[in-house]
């Protein structure tokens, strides 16, 4: 059982009782809520006649379902409407605040919710989107919950839930020129597997993760449960506090002075006790690119995609499926695999720092011809920042179009989809079958800077050759 | 999707149906129920597109379109099953198929928590015992009687011990999984918690 903990100190903290059954009744601190996961649950409340119990601690985006293109409304689809619609009245009801489309906050619930300052150190934050988790990045407890737990939430402020175990994963030196938060990531889920998080939530740690920018440790954080972690997280520094300040919602003034007393109290202490421990040398890292189904198959840029006798038996199965589904001979070179489509966006990759490195490779370079690529910011304020920056400039004149922020063709809710089996280059974190909008459609997960080098050259390729030219 | 669809409530002790068999490691939510299907505001009809892109791709063959499958209420799985999107979609389309208890090997988290929210026990066995009972299955037809008190399942030539978390066991036997009622009554203790968390002192927006 892991003992001091930053884990095990937030969890105490938030503890409001041992339930019958043996799990613990959590207090949720923030919680947020989008317009996919939240109608039930508020349908749910009125059938229990229940009402909403802190109102305040609970804050409303609207990010899986908005057009990217066109976002008067009402929307063209019919179901997409209903939905914003049905959450703008649930949010009035309740008293909740939304921040909606043009009220310059809008975007996707994991980006909003830190660049307004409203995700701090030491919270527990949950929300119906299992990439809760980047919110960790800033030492917050931060999970992914369904619409009955959501209706729960805003039922009791608190949730049902067994205690994680916690695994440190120490990530030693720093990455290398060209190698990013993204590539750190997939290659420790390739490393652990899709499933070894199940039961755990990951601390990240190490002179790596030192190293990064806040917004790397979401990325990081973010992908936890790619990894099978319900939630991952970062032992708060003065990067975080730094970040943080000035903020919106952040605290002022004299509560600034409190809130970094308590926040620099909050971490994992030298002696804390660990459930697992597993190390990693970060500089070994490659540009890592999935070439299966599963966020696990992935290889360093360089390396062929395995063969059937160099993977475990128990994960031949799966890699059989990839095989076929993606269309690519085991032993294959992933570098070269020529990409129909580009996406730069998501929770995962679609911050200014993401926006601001895919800038750099396009700048005064062409989009192949064989390649459509859009940019979708993850906020409202993503997009506002990098205008002022000129970033859209150097996305449009480069061939890429530049789109309004929402969740986009990660998960392909609104009319950004894949067609037929066309293959993605995506900054985006899920590779399952038909994840991006088409059943037949495929998916290559990768770094934004190598989204934007796949999309000059219209195939896959290491943009450590491109930067060193 | 079966007209008489009721949710589960109270206390879930017995469960019995047919075994329905679903071959596959990290068989992930959007599987289970393609995003598409989400842009609704209630979960009624998701029942009938379970599996809908999987089922479309074997036109017939996939384990859900199957006439010895109609009307199993049993879920045989493999690995990590449920694994990616926190979407309650999946289980609710799986409950509005007719699917009541689900076996596996094991089950992503959310996905795990997302079931005994909506009232589906999972139980779990090793990989072994797994894949034979799969293809027990599939080679004469399983009906299972899963007596949740003691963790057993019995057909006419089998007897099985499954395997579930005693908490997890404790709240469908009382019926705790419907959880809401429970963690009402701890008001005073929530309201109590509020006052104590030192970080809504200075979040001044909040109160």
């Amino acid at each position: 059982m892991s003992q001091d903990t930053l884990f095990d100190k937030v969890w105490d903290l938030h503890k409001v009782s041992s339930l019958p059954g043996g799990s613990d009744q959590i207090f949720i601190g923030l919680h947020l809520i989008h317009e996919v996961t939240s109608p039930q649950a508020f349908g749910a409340l009125k059938d229990k006649n229940l009402k909403v119990k802190f109102p305040n601690r609970t804050v409303a985006t609207v990010d899986h379902i908005v057009p990217t293109d066109n976002q008067s409304r009402p929307f063209k689809d019919n179901l997409a409407e209903q939905m914003i619609d049905t959450l703008e009245k649930n949010c009035l009801k309740h008293k909740i605040k939304f921040f909606n489309i043009g009220s310059g906050n809008q975007g996707i619930v994991h980006v909003v919710a830190p660049e307004l300052g409203l995700t701090q150190p030491g919270m527990t934050i949950a929300c119906g989107d299992s990439h809760t988790s980047t919110h960790g990045a800033f030492g917050s407890i931060a999970f992914g919950i369904g619409t009955s737990q959501v209706r729960d939430v805003l039922a009791t402020q608190t949730i049902a839930m067994n205690k994680l175990k916690v695994r440190q994963i120490w990530c030693e030196k720093k990455l290398s020129y060209g190698v990013y938060a993204k590539d750190l990531v997939l290659h420790i889920i390739k490393e652990l597997g899709v499933k070894a998080g199940v039961g755990f939530a990951y601390e990240f740690a190490g002179p790596a993760i030192d190293e990064l920018s806040i917004e790397e440790r979401m990325t990081i954080c973010n992908m936890s449960i790619e990894g099978g972690a319900r939630c991952g997280y970062v032992n708060p520094d003065e990067k975080t506090f730094s970040y943080i300040k000035n903020k919106l919602c952040a605290p002022k003034n004299k509560h600034w002075d409190e809130a970094l007393s308590w926040w620099k109290s909050l971490k994992s202490d030298e002696n804390s006790v660990y459930d697992d421990l597993v190390k990693f040398d970060a500089s070994k890292v490659e540009p890592t690119v999935t070439w299966g189904i599963t966020p696990g198959q992935s290889v360093g840029i360089n390396q062929k995609i395995p063969l059937l006798n160099e993977l475990s038996q128990n994960d031949q199965f799966l890699a059989q499926e990839a095989y076929e589904y993606m269309g690519f001979k085991p032993g294959q070179s992933i570098k070269d695999t020529p990409v129909d489509v580009c996406f730069i966006g998501s929770c995962t990759n679609g911050r200014i720092s993401d926006l601001r490195v895919a800038a750099k490779v396009l700048k005064d370079k062409k989009v192949s011809k064989k390649v459509t690529a859009f940019v979708v910011p993850g906020s409202e304020k993503v997009a506002i920042e990098a205008k002022k920056e000129g970033l859209d400039n150097i996305f449009k004149d480069s061939g890429f179009q530049w789109r309004e922020p929402g969740c986009s063709m990660c998960l392909a809710m609104n009319s950004d989809k894949l067609k037929g089996n066309q293959v993605s280059a995506s900054s985006s974190n899920r590779n399952f079958k038909g994840r991006q909008g088409s059943p037949s459609g495929r998916t290559l997960l990768m770094s934004p800077a190598m989204v934007a080098v796949a999309a000059i050259n219209g195939k896959v390729s290491d943009i450590r050759e491109f930067l060193n030219k | 999707m079966k007209s008489e669809f009721t949710t589960p409530i109270g206390k879930i002790s017995q469960i019995s149906g047919k075994c329905i068999s679903l071959i596959g490691d990290d068989i992930d939510t959007d599987r289970i129920i393609p995003a598409r299907f989400l842009k609704c505001i209630n979960f009624d009809s998701l029942g009938k597109s379970v599996f809908e892109d999987d089922r479309e791709n074997l036109k017939g063959r996939h384990p859900f379109d199957l006439k010895e499958n109609k009307n199993a209420s049993i879920l045989i799985v493999n690995s990590n099953f449920g694994c990616g999107s926190s979407r309650e979609h999946a289980p609710q389309a799986l409950m509005r198929w007719g699917i009541k208890a689900i076996i596996g090997e094991s089950f992503a988290e959310i996905f795990y928590s997302n079931c005994i929210a909506i009232g589906i026990p999972c139980f779990t066995l090793p990989r072994k015992p797994i894949q034979d009972l799969q293809r027990h299955n599939n080679a004469k037809s399983l009906f299972l009687e899963i007596d949740l008190k003691n963790s057993l399942a019995k057909s006419k030539d089998l007897n099985l011990n499954l395997e579930i978390k005693k908490s997890t066991r404790k709240m469908f036997l009382t019926g705790e999984w419907d959880a809401t009622s429970t963690l009402l009554e701890n008001e005073n203790l929530i309201d109590n918690k509020l006052n104590d968390l030192p970080y809504l002192k200075f979040n001044s927006q909040f109160s």
